[in-house]
């Protein structure tokens, strides 16, 4: 549906020196899927999302959206590809002075929708973001998560193929967010949208996500499904979001102590593992006594995820027994020194 | 008093009425000469080639006739002021003038209030593919309306202060009943009328205009 080739972006900046954004990144986003680039502020994300409807047009390479170039196409035939792609921002970019109601009858009216399919469409997409009590306000009276809601009825009533959401939710409180991230994943699911977004928060990605990008210094550093960058990152940026939702603040001497009684291990639960009380059922096998660390379960788009960081106290034919047993009952196992206890 | 309505009532109405004239006259030529100018600052600003050599040259064009005072460009202009309008007298020959010497104060005004503009919003525009002039409109304009109906306020104010020089080339209007009944035939009273209806007219237009930003505000 959006496939991103070898883009490259760079800013000349007034002092005549090259600021690249960009590194040759390539990208593909299937239909009907939520895909999620993720990275740290300066990390080049947001240049990407904003030259998929060219809004930035890069430097080099292509952007084909269902096979076609864009940055092939005149002015004219790009407008109308724009039309069936839909954008949302951090800023929400409404019209002060319009309501409701004309913020999104406007651009319908602009971009040629018939006068007498405007009031239907306003409608029926106010309807779907819930603010169909709401039509006559306007934006500085709405709180931030309506006004994000305005703006993806907005983009919805264009009827999008895709839509881009540029830190969408990075202006709003969890609450909010968690609302707006079930209304993109309502959207995708019933209407069929393919989303690409972007965004600086791991909560984002394993809410709705299917697909993830780590991004950095302009370049994709790991890509692939968010369940397998979740139980297995290889590049240190991913694995420091993927530790940003595990904090396990544990001092290093502390574990140095810890470790002359037995190994420290973490466990990766995924699906059902996640589950099982499988620490305890390890203690009453085994003479072994285990004290949990640190831990959290998330809930990922399609299945629980959970990590634990534990002490295993007890003599070491009986500790490796239970690492033994713990792996034959599908959990990931690690043991964890207090010279890479650096988190 | 009533000796007074009768000797100058006539003489302060009919001034009053030529400086209204004037005012709303050039006013209006100079909002269709102004706007357009500060829109293509605006959109002329960043860009390269052809952009780039627009704003300069408007630039440099809009600071020469900034920085000359409006009763030197009244005289400097009489031979063009007659070409254009057949005549450099009257009503009809400080037009030309007032117009020339408000537009590029307008379009500078105009271009501080567009540049307000959320550039987030147009973007948002910009991505729904829609056109780059009705963005100008539907987006610029009335999003920067409640900042242009002060920057209006503004220069009808200054362009009131400008007529009074109207005198000079016979146009009448108030500030010439003032300069020359006032200052120049010693009736000091005549001076103090035509300030005070100065003075309301001023304050007037200047709540008006604070009362109509405000209500294009929507918030």
């Amino acid at each position: 549906m959006i496939t991103l080739e070898n883009i490259t972006k760079t800013f000349q900046t007034k002092k005549q020196t090259a600021v690249t954004a960009l590194n040759g990144v390539s990208l593909t986003v299937e239909k009907g899927e939520i895909y999620g680039v993720i990275g740290y502020s300066g990390a080049g994300k947001s240049t990407l999302i904003r030259c998929v409807n060219l809004l930035e047009p890069p430097t080099s390479g292509q952007v084909k959206i269902d096979g076609v170039d864009l940055t092939g196409l005149s002015k004219e035939a790009l407008r109308n590809v724009r039309q069936k792609i839909g954008m949302i921002f951090q800023g929400f970019n409404l019209l002060k002075t319009a309501t409701v109601y004309q913020n999104i009858a406007i651009p319908l009216k602009l971009t040629g929708v018939k006068e007498a399919d405007i009031d239907a469409r306003v409608k029926k997409y106010l309807k779907i973001v819930s603010l169909e009590d709401k039509h006559n306000v306007y934006p500085n009276q709405l709180s931030g998560g309506q006004k994000q809601r305005v703006a993806i009825a907005r983009a919805l009533s264009h009827e999008p193929e895709i839509l881009l959401s540029d830190e969408a939710t990075s202006a709003l409180d969890p609450d909010t967010t968690d609302q707006i991230l079930a209304l993109l994943h309502k959207i995708n699911q019933e209407l069929g949208i393919t989303i690409l977004l972007i965004t600086h928060e791991m909560h984002v990605i394993q809410q709705i996500c299917d697909r993830v990008a780590v991004m950095e210094n302009g370049d994709i550093v790991e890509q692939g499904k968010v369940i397998d960058v979740y139980t297995n990152p290889k590049h240190l940026t991913t694995q420091r979001f993927v530790d940003s939702i595990f904090p396990s603040q544990i001092p290093a001497s502390i574990i140095k102590d810890l470790e002359q009684q037995g190994p420290i291990i973490d466990l990766t639960f995924v699906g059902d593992a996640a589950d099982r009380p499988s620490l305890s059922v390890i203690s009453k096998k085994f003479a072994i006594e285990t004290n949990i660390l640190s831990g959290n379960i998330v809930q990922l788009k399609e299945q629980p995820f959970g990590k634990l960081r534990a002490h295993i106290k007890g003599a070491a034919s009986e500790t490796n027994q239970a690492i033994d047993y713990l792996k034959n009952q599908g959990v990931q196992v690690s043991e964890v020194k207090s010279i890479d206890s650096i988190y | 008093m009533t000796a007074f309505i009768e000797r100058w009532g006539s003489t302060i109405v009919e001034a009053t009425f030529a400086t209204f004239q004037m005012v709303t006259i050039s006013l209006v030529f100079s909002i269709i000469i102004g706007l357009p100018l500060g829109v293509l600052l605006v959109i002329t600003r960043t860009g390269t080639g052809n952009k780039r050599w627009t704003y300069r040259v408007l630039n440099i064009v809009i600071n020469t006739i900034r920085s000359i005072p409006f009763i030197i460009l009244l005289f400097a202009l009489l031979p063009f002021t007659r070409v254009l309008v057949g005549t450099s007298m009257g009503v009809r020959g400080v037009i030309v003038p007032l117009v020339i010497f408000t537009a590029p104060y307008l379009a500078r005004l105009m271009e501080s209030a567009l540049l307000e503009v959320d550039r987030g919003v147009i973007e948002a525009y910009q991505a729904m593919g829609i056109k780059p002039i009705q963005i100008v409109w539907h987006v610029m304009i009335r999003e920067a309306k409640p900042s242009i109906i002060l920057g209006v306020t503004i220069a009808l104010i200054g362009l009131i202060g400008a007529t009074a020089m109207a005198g000079l080339v016979g146009a009448g209007g108030l500030g010439d009943v003032a300069y020359r009944f006032g200052h120049v035939r010693y009736q000091p009273e005549v001076m103090y009328v035509t300030i005070v209806i100065l003075v309301i007219l001023i304050q007037l237009i200047q709540s008006l205009g604070n009362t109509m930003s405000a209500k294009a505000k929507k918030d």
